[in-house]
């Protein structure tokens, strides 16, 4: 490694857990960094992993220095294993899913508002900070092993989820800003597992793929489920791999799944006259985690013992001990998340009635069977250009090869599920037994593939196109008399369509006349599923997902308040991977950014 | 780096021959009268093996010399370990429980908690590697100067190596050990704080 040679470096800024991996010189597979984190009061240690969790303790609830890091000797918080730890027994003290708060356009997402209603006199912080956080913990790790490279000069890729807007998107980039990162580029996760498996096989990819296949990305961790296809095409005689589609951000994952088990033993237990206390539950869902990996491992066993440990010092005579059969783990976990369905299955929307309580939005139906026919139904169903399966008269993409990544799909009885699921979907449209490809590492693929792209974008190799993965529009009110007491109608006009590549700039035909010296206002949408909207394509609002409003203030020069400029709208996919709009006055070029405001509501 | 040396039962070491044997009857006699470090060698032979130097009582004179030696133990990493195991598989508690009067049944449910959270914390912080590779009950050849840390021999053991024998334990060898640094200040003697939950105000 000669001096001076800048890394390239993948972070996987998980839901759950963070993983940092980086590669050297242009040969070889990304290494994971091991990353130096408090793991109890008063003890260091270096982890594969940083749980996402930031515990913010009570004053003097540890021993001074207990929570000191090498780089920050005076910390009064905590990142990573022992945040967790400690936030389990502590859950109002604890930030955790900050990434999923990072999404949720209902609240405000640079205000102090985690942890999520802990009480007045915890210290909060936005979900933009918990995310800063958790970076500046890793570059600071990492800094701390590699002293002579500091971050900032390395090439840096972030992952987001694929289904990740324009808004939380940049607010991605916020986050690692405040922590210290300088633009780093984003990826998402599901093209990050790809550029893993492709840099593994990099000698045999071309016999494992071929022209026409699409490869379905099934990606199950902790707390999301994300779901992306890539198309596999060919351009001068090479091969050529184009996302085609992205999924919606499923709050669904391997969390929930050891959860349910967890209440399907404390349901055994009651029967049976034994109550839990939270403690247990505790113990009780970290056991069931075990059993669920034991009985859906590899040749697992018909039943597993469940040994749920008491709190006190007598640990043989306050161990509950209890079994978890096979069939009880198949009918919860299997069933219950990864039914057979049909094909025309959709997930089951609940209506809400009165009052529901404001927090991230999870799906009110656990199969994440029925979420995939939903996503695999809807390029089809929105009559895109590009259909990318050739059979005339599918009702929905045909995958016809499957990568997966997460822990969840670490079990070859749920891998094995999903895959008689598509294939009896498949198969019932005369489509063939999709292959699947073999799997890489679930925890850490995400970061070293990011690590991989880092590296091709330097050094060139196989990328993945697709260019952005929603179209964009802005709301603009209908020339129309004014009705007294009714709101003026809004059209949604797209100003960003989708597949927009890196470094590509969007104009928008009409024109607006915009005041001076005050502050405007667009409402702004989002869709990943209407492909084929052109700029300036108008639309109903109503089919679209609103995202927070862009403004701006338009500066007026002396003596010129209030006067009317003509402006245009334009669209630009900066380099990094971020949407950037701004309002260009026509004749000057003057260029004033809309900036997102994400104060929801 | 310690570890548990592999232990190899000797079965099978090759008798001296008898003209072997007729040679030192003849002259270990004369040995034994005549030449004072041979006699004290063959006496050895016989004798009990003596104590560890450890547990001998230095004269007063000789401790500045074993204080260069033996250094006083610094117990942070014991206490650290026995952290560990308490933390990740309540190995304190399981040890200091008086198992009288549980069921087997009882201290298997314990047993497991206590197995799997000490195997986790184990393989976490230590990497652990036999000594021998070979199954153990397998025939095993120590050649001459085979190294007696790495491999204890037992039973039938006369004469000079080459040994043979079967391996009766693979043993065990620490190839790395990954113990978290503490913070100052960290008192390494509290090795489970106690806990005391809050109610609700």
């Amino acid at each position: 490694m000669d001096d001076g040679e800048t890394l390239t470096i993948g972070i996987d800024l998980g839901t759950t857990n963070c993983a940092l991996a980086y590669c050297e010189g242009e040969h070889g597979p990304a290494k994971p960094l091991g990353i130096a984190q408090i793991v109890a009061a008063g003890e260091l240690a270096e982890q594969p992993l940083l749980p996402s969790f930031l515990y913010i303790p009570a004053d003097g609830q540890f021993a001074p220095g207990a929570l000191a890091l090498p780089w920050y000797p005076a910390a009064r918080d905590v990142v990573g294993t022992f945040a967790r730890a400690q936030g389990a027994s502590t859950p109002s003290r604890l930030v955790s899913s900050a990434k999923s708060w990072l999404s949720h356009s209902g609240v405000d997402r640079n205000g102090e508002i985690l942890p999520w209603q802990s009480p007045a006199e915890v210290p909060k912080c936005s979900p933009v900070q918990a995310a800063a956080r958790y970076l500046g913990h890793l570059r600071a790790a990492w800094e701390r092993a590699h002293p002579d490279r500091p971050i900032a000069e390395q090439d840096v890729v972030l992952t987001v989820p694929a289904s990740f807007d324009a808004v939380a998107r940049e607010l991605t980039c916020e986050a690692a800003m405040l922590a210290g990162f300088e633009s780093p580029t984003l990826l998402e996760e599901p093209q990050a597992a790809m550029y893993d498996w492709l840099a593994q096989h990099a000698d045999t990819w071309r016999q494992q793929l071929t022209v026409g296949d699409v490869v379905l990305v099934v990606d199950v961790g902790g707390g999301t489920t994300d779901f992306s296809l890539i198309a596999v095409g060919e351009e001068d005689g090479a091969l050529v791999l184009e996302r085609i589609a992205v999924g919606d951000h499923i709050l669904l994952g391997g969390d929930n799944m050891d959860l349910a088990l967890a209440y399907t033993v404390r349901a055994q237990l009651e029967e049976g006259g034994t109550e839990l206390d939270d403690w247990q539950m505790r113990a009780l869902t970290h056991a069931a985690r075990g059993a669920k990996e034991s009985l859906l491992g590899e040749d697992g066993p018909e039943s597993c013992p469940v040994a749920i440990a008491g709190r006190g010092s007598r640990l043989v005579a306050n161990t509950l001990r209890t079994t978890l059969t096979k069939p009880e783990v198949d009918a919860v976990l299997v069933e219950g998340f990864f039914p057979i369905v049909d094909a025309d299955a959709r997930p089951q929307v609940t209506k809400r009635a009165g009052f529901v309580a404001m927090g991230l939005p999870y799906p009110s139906d656990a199969a994440i069977t029925r979420h995939l026919a939903a996503f695999l139904a809807r390029p089809v169903a929105q009559g895109g250009t590009k259909p990318p399966n050739p059979e005339l008269g599918a009702s929905f993409v045909h995958p016809t090869a499957i990568l997966f990544n997460g822990g969840v799909t670490r079990s070859p009885t749920i891998r094995a599920r999903i895959c008689e699921v598509i294939t009896r979907w498949v198969g019932a449209e005369g489509g063939a037994v999709p292959k699947v490809l073999p799997g890489t590492d679930a925890d850490l693929a995400v970061a070293r593939g990011a690590a991989h792209y880092a590296r091709v974008r330097r050094t060139g190799g196989v990328r993945i196109r697709g260019g952005t993965a929603q179209s964009h529009y802005i709301g603009i009110a209908r020339a129309e008399l004014v009705v007294p007491g009714v709101p003026p109608r809004f059209d949604a006009v797209c100003v960003a369509p989708c597949g927009m590549e890196e470094g590509t700039e969007v104009e928008l035909p009409q024109s607006f006349g915009l005041l001076l010296g005050e502050e405007v206002s667009f409402r702004f949408f989002g869709s990943s599923t209407r492909r084929d909207d052109a700029v300036g394509a108008v639309v109903a609002p109503a089919v679209l997902t609103e995202l927070s409003p862009l403004e701006t203030l338009l500066p007026a020069p002396e003596g010129k308040q209030g006067a009317i400029v003509q402006v245009r709208l334009r669209a630009r996919v900066t380099e990094i991977g971020t949407l950037e709009l701004s309002a260009v006055e026509a004749g000057t070029d003057a260029r004033w950014k809309l900036s997102f405001d994400v104060r929801g509501g | 780096m310690r570890y548990h040396p592999a232990i190899v039962e000797v079965t099978d070491v090759e008798p001296l021959g008898f003209l072997a044997r007729l040679w030192l009857a003849f002259v270990l006699p004369w040995r034994l009268l005549f030449d004072g470090e041979s006699a004290r060698r063959i006496a050895a032979l016989d004798a009990p093996p003596p104590l560890p130097a450890t547990t001998v009582r230095p004269a007063p004179a000789v401790e500045t010399r074993e204080a260069e030696v033996i250094a006083a133990p610094d117990h942070t990493a014991a206490l650290q370990v026995l952290a560990l195991l308490q933390r990740e598989g309540r190995l304190v508690d399981f040890l200091t429980e008086d198992m009288a009067g549980f069921s087997d049944a009882d201290i298997g449910a314990a047993a497991r908690v206590v197995h799997e959270g000490c195997a986790r914390a184990m393989k976490q912080y230590f990497e652990l590697r036999p000594v021998r590779t070979e199954a153990e009950g397998a025939s095993i050849e120590l050649p001459v100067g085979y190294d007696a840390a790495r491999v204890r021999v037992t039973g039938n053991v006369v004469g000079e190596p080459p040994y043979r024998g079967s391996l009766a334990h693979h043993g065990w060898r620490v190839e790395s050990v990954k113990l978290p640094s503490t913070t100052a200040g960290h008192d390494p003697r509290i090795i489970a704080p106690a806990e005391v939950e809050l109610g609700k105000a």
